[in-house]
């Protein structure tokens, strides 16, 4: 590689760390970043092993943390681009072996998106007994022309724990086309949530559904959604409880105001008489006990509805 | 010194009187009680002294510090130094402890949190990080609601069934905040049911029917839990003779 083209790929992990406000890691920490169909920078440590491919408008990732393998500190992977209009695709094949605990962390930048596309298709398999905690987190500029398409499937094999948590509160969302679905085996536990402000002209469509097909699987399907301007949110969770003693809940909440709208579709369905699934579901505009309480603190309506949805969307990644 | 001065003040709902040209004076620096059976207007009072919504539109005036607050929105009679502590306390989801107890507080600090939740008689280790939300008790978000009104140093806070939802043992710390608050200077209303509460007010008024039948006290109010009241069936229109007339007069309706 040219001196030119090494100054060019530190200026551009330089400048799509600085995106994420992330500049430096300690060297035990394990970290990719990827700017559109290049691998920028790589550490891993012990017992992770991360392969790459690129394609022509992104990368294949091939993601595997070694049996028993407990990996000490989150992985960090950040995935953007920093000029305005482009397509990132990332296909990515996770496994986390047999007894294996992991934490990713995964950042989405894209701060000048004018007309961007991210499509992610990624299948991750947690082997029996083992776990991984996926925390996403889009940061993106205020112009909202970014076009997010996550697909994900999960399998959750005997034993394991899965928990994702998908968090876009920063920027304008644009488009976001999210679909999860899970396979959740005998006593596994998936817990998938989803935290999004959008504004402006945003569409946001979400759609989660976990298949309880083993016995004592849990599922936990969790939308946090706040709209304004004329956004608009269409969420559709489902969960499907096919085993004895598996038990499922979906909470879907979502703040409205302006000119937003909102849809909600939570399906429960119970093919077992011994298993048990339950649902909550509240769209509209902040709860009025809620305002009225803070205003009576003294805080004029705008800051208590702000911190009402902070609330909401708050988040402290595996506190 | 009257602090807050309520004069004339009658609320109707869909036609029907709830609150019955009551007047009141509230001194300032002082503990009160306002008493009375189930309906009598107690709650409604709180909230209309507060401006909440469904309660805005009253006849007569509520002066505070001498100024009328009847065109004042919620927040604005709360920048004030009027608060609530409300019976049912809300649920915020995702909420930290610590953010709700600053939302009002002057000074925003680590230690304005601990102190408050101290008061409370909640630790600190234990509260601090956790939301304000349904994995906490009705009691518990209680004690961090009263907390939050600690921080916020009130002149005035409207204190509505203090104790529901309070298991017996925390009780204490509800008696310790209200005792606090006095001490620095607040004027506290209590809304109560409970003689242990009573016990923690210099002076009380007695309403029945949103009508105001008798003030004094505390001793002479004590009767009005000593089997001489009985619920008040004049809804909305207390009979003559219940109606406060001095000193002596028994409370509500005797049996």
């Amino acid at each position: 590689m040219s001196e030119q083209a090494t100054a060019d790929k530190e200026k551009l992990l330089a400048e799509l760390l600085a995106s994420i406000n992330q500049h430096s890691f300690a060297p035990d920490v394990a970290h990719v970043e990827i700017h559109g169909n290049q691998v920028l920078n790589k550490n891993l440590v012990e017992g992770l092993l991360v392969e790459s491919e690129t394609i022509e408008d992104g990368v294949k990732v091939h993601i595997r943390v070694r049996k028993g393998v407990t990996l000490k500190n989150p992985v960090n992977f950040c995935f953007g681009l920093i000029p305005d209009n482009g397509i990132q695709r990332i296909i990515i094949d996770t496994v986390i072996e047999e007894g294996a605990h992991a934490k990713f962390i995964a950042n989405c930048t894209f701060p000048n998106a004018v007309n961007i596309q991210h499509l992610m298709n990624a299948v991750i398999t947690v082997e029996k007994g083992a776990s991984l905690s996926y925390f996403e987190r889009h940061v993106h500029g205020p112009k909202g022309g970014v076009t997010i398409v996550p697909l994900t499937k999960v399998i959750a094999r005997e034993d394991s724990r899965f928990s994702t948590e998908f968090e876009l509160i920063k920027g304008a969302a644009g488009v976001i086309e999210l679909d999860y679905e899970a396979e959740v085996e005998k006593n596994a536990t998936v817990d998938m949530k989803t935290r999004i402000f959008g504004r402006s002209s945003d569409r946001i469509h979400i759609k989660e559904a976990a298949h309880l097909s083993g016995e004592g699987a849990t599922g936990v399907l969790t939308s946090h959604i706040a709209l304004k301007n004329t956004a608009s949110a269409n969420i559709e969770n489902e969960i499907v409880a096919d085993a004895p003693y598996a038990r499922g809940h979906v909470d879907c909440k979502e703040i409205v105001q302006d000119e937003a709208t909102a849809r909600a579709i939570p399906i429960v369905q119970v093919n077992n008489h011994l298993a048990h699934v339950t649902h909550e579901a509240a769209i509209g505009s902040v709860d009025s006990k809620q305002l009225e309480t803070l205003l009576s603190r003294g805080l004029n309506e705008d800051q208590a509805t702000d911190l009402i949805i902070q609330g909401l969307l708050g988040s402290d990644p595996f506190s | 010194m009257n602090l807050l001065e309520i004069q004339n003040l009658s609320l109707f709902k869909e036609g029907r009187p709830i609150l019955n040209n009551l007047s009141m004076d509230i001194w300032d620096g002082h503990v009160h009680a306002i008493i009375g059976p189930n309906g009598a207007g107690k709650s409604t009072l709180a909230n209309t002294i507060m401006g909440l919504s469904g309660y805005r539109d009253f006849e007569g005036d509520i002066l505070f510090e001498g100024e009328s607050i009847k065109a004042l929105s919620v927040d604005e009679r709360a920048r004030k130094g009027i608060t609530l502590l409300f019976q049912e306390p809300a649920r915020f989801e995702g909420l930290g402890v610590s953010q709700f107890i600053l939302a009002g507080a002057k000074e925003k600090s680590r230690t304005v949190v601990e102190e408050a939740l101290q008061k409370a008689g909640l630790s600190p280790e234990k509260y601090v990080k956790r939301a304000v939300d349904k994995t906490l008790s009705g009691g518990e978000r209680k004690r961090i609601e009263l907390a939050s009104i600690y921080a916020m140093k009130p002149r005035l806070v409207l204190m509505d069934e203090p104790d529901s939802g309070v298991d017996i043992d925390s009780i204490k710390y509800i008696f310790a905040v209200i005792k606090e608050m006095r001490h620095m200077g607040s004027t506290v209303i209590l809304i109560t049911h409970s003689p242990e509460v009573l016990k923690h007010a210099d002076h009380a008024f007695l309403i029945c029917a949103g009508t105001l039948v008798d003030k004094g006290e505390m001793s002479r109010m004590f009767d009005y839990f000593n089997g001489k009241c009985v619920p008040c069936v004049h809804v909305g229109q207390p009979s003559p003779n219940t109606l406060l007339s001095g000193s002596s007069a028994p409370a509500v309706a005797v049996s």
